[in-house]
């Protein structure tokens, strides 16, 4: 994953739709784009000390008139799901960018049930979720996915699974 | 520690010269109430009637982009708690345009007056200056109001007023419960302002 080019290319495609709101809790699978967004002067990047604190960000930026997206790993959902009603009650447009953990090729067992739970508890909230398998088909899915959010005002989560982002090493 | 003496019904009229200048975002139960009943429900409040700990990172987000506002999250010392690290973020943030007014009863209100950390051995101003947050101050007596005034309009933000309050009832308003509705025309009056 060093040196693949998708999360250039995906920092340039959220950028282009106005995406000027990174909220993280730092993780190795969204390293380029946290990077990226803390040297770009016309973002806030704002790191969380929970993941749930950007579900509620990304509300208020919306208040303000302006687009974000929550950048986590598959254990923070778990952190979010009470949150998620801010979003799904207010109808909020909504985007979260989750890179899996507990998915294909999982060594670590403590991140087998949050990963193996996240998408279900996603939709089961109302949060539809696209899964981007491969470098060629994540562009395409978050351009669908940026669509569904800030056009028709969705809940998405795109799920970079560990099909493309590898399954780290652990032990 | 003195005991609080000011009625919580007549706190924000006192901290705020006007009810519409500032936009506002409360979190739930009585914080909610009261600045529903301070703003008559107005298009620049967004109060929220669950996901307790949200009103904190819910305000940041309005002030980091909505730069040339006051913004003003009003909530209380249990909703503060189960988010409480926001402050952390916020101080990180350090949005100049952002106050914090947390009306402490030291009770869970809403839920049958449960005693709460604040009334054993928890100082939630001690905390937001640990926080990092630059300016911060307590009043609990109803003639450290207008000081309180005073500190939200010229203090260096982000600013975290904490109040101690009796534990009386908060203010009895009805507000809208239609999140959707309450999203929409707090943006359209911000878009339009």
């Amino acid at each position: 994953m060093a040196d693949a080019t998708w999360p250039e290319e995906l920092y340039a495609l959220l950028r282009k739709a106005d995406i000027t709101q990174f909220c993280y809790v730092p993780d190795a699978g969204h390293q380029v784009l946290i990077d990226r967004s803390l040297a770009d002067p016309e973002v806030h990047s704002v790191a969380l000390t929970t993941e749930e604190e950007g579900v509620a960000l990304i509300a208020g930026a919306h208040l303000g008139g302006k687009q974000g997206v929550l950048l986590m790993q598959s254990s923070g959902v778990g952190n979010c799901v009470n949150f998620f009603s801010l979003i799904k009650n207010g109808n909020f447009p909504f985007l979260t960018l989750v890179s899996m953990r507990g998915d294909f090729g999982e060594g670590n067992p403590w991140q087998i049930p949050m990963g193996q739970a996240t998408q279900p508890v996603m939709e089961d909230i109302g949060i539809t979720c696209l899964r981007a398998e491969s470098p060629d088909d994540l562009i395409p899915t978050v351009q669908a996915g940026l669509t569904m959010a800030f056009q028709s005002e969705m809940a998405i989560a795109i799920l970079l699974t560990q099909k493309l982002i590898g399954a780290k090493a652990f032990g | 520690m003195t005991e609080p003496t000011i009625d919580r019904r007549e706190l924000l009229p006192q901290l705020f010269d006007s009810p519409d200048k500032a936009l506002f975002i409360s979190g739930l139960a009585g914080a909610a109430k009261d600045t529903a009943a301070f703003t008559d429900d107005g298009a620049n409040l967004f109060t929220m009637a669950g996901t307790m700990g949200a009103a904190v990172a819910m305000g940041l987000g309005v002030a980091l982009n909505a730069p040339d506002r006051d913004v003003v999250v009003v909530t209380g010392d249990g909703e503060l708690l189960m988010g409480i690290g926001g402050l952390v973020t916020v101080a990180s943030m350090a949005p100049g345009n952002l106050s914090i007014v947390c009306i402490d009863n030291g009770q869970h209100g809403e839920t049958g007056g449960q005693a709460g950390h604040t009334a054993r051995n928890t100082n939630l101003e001690a905390i937001a200056k640990g926080s990092g947050l630059p300016s911060t101050m307590t009043i609990s007596a109803p003639e450290q109001m207008k000081d309180g005034a005073a500190f939200l309009k010229t203090a260096s933000g982000p600013r975290f007023l904490l109040c101690r309050v009796l534990p009386s009832a908060p203010s009895a308003y009805k507000r809208n419960f239609d999140p959707v509705a309450c999203r929409h025309r707090f943006r359209d009056a911000f878009m339009r302002a």
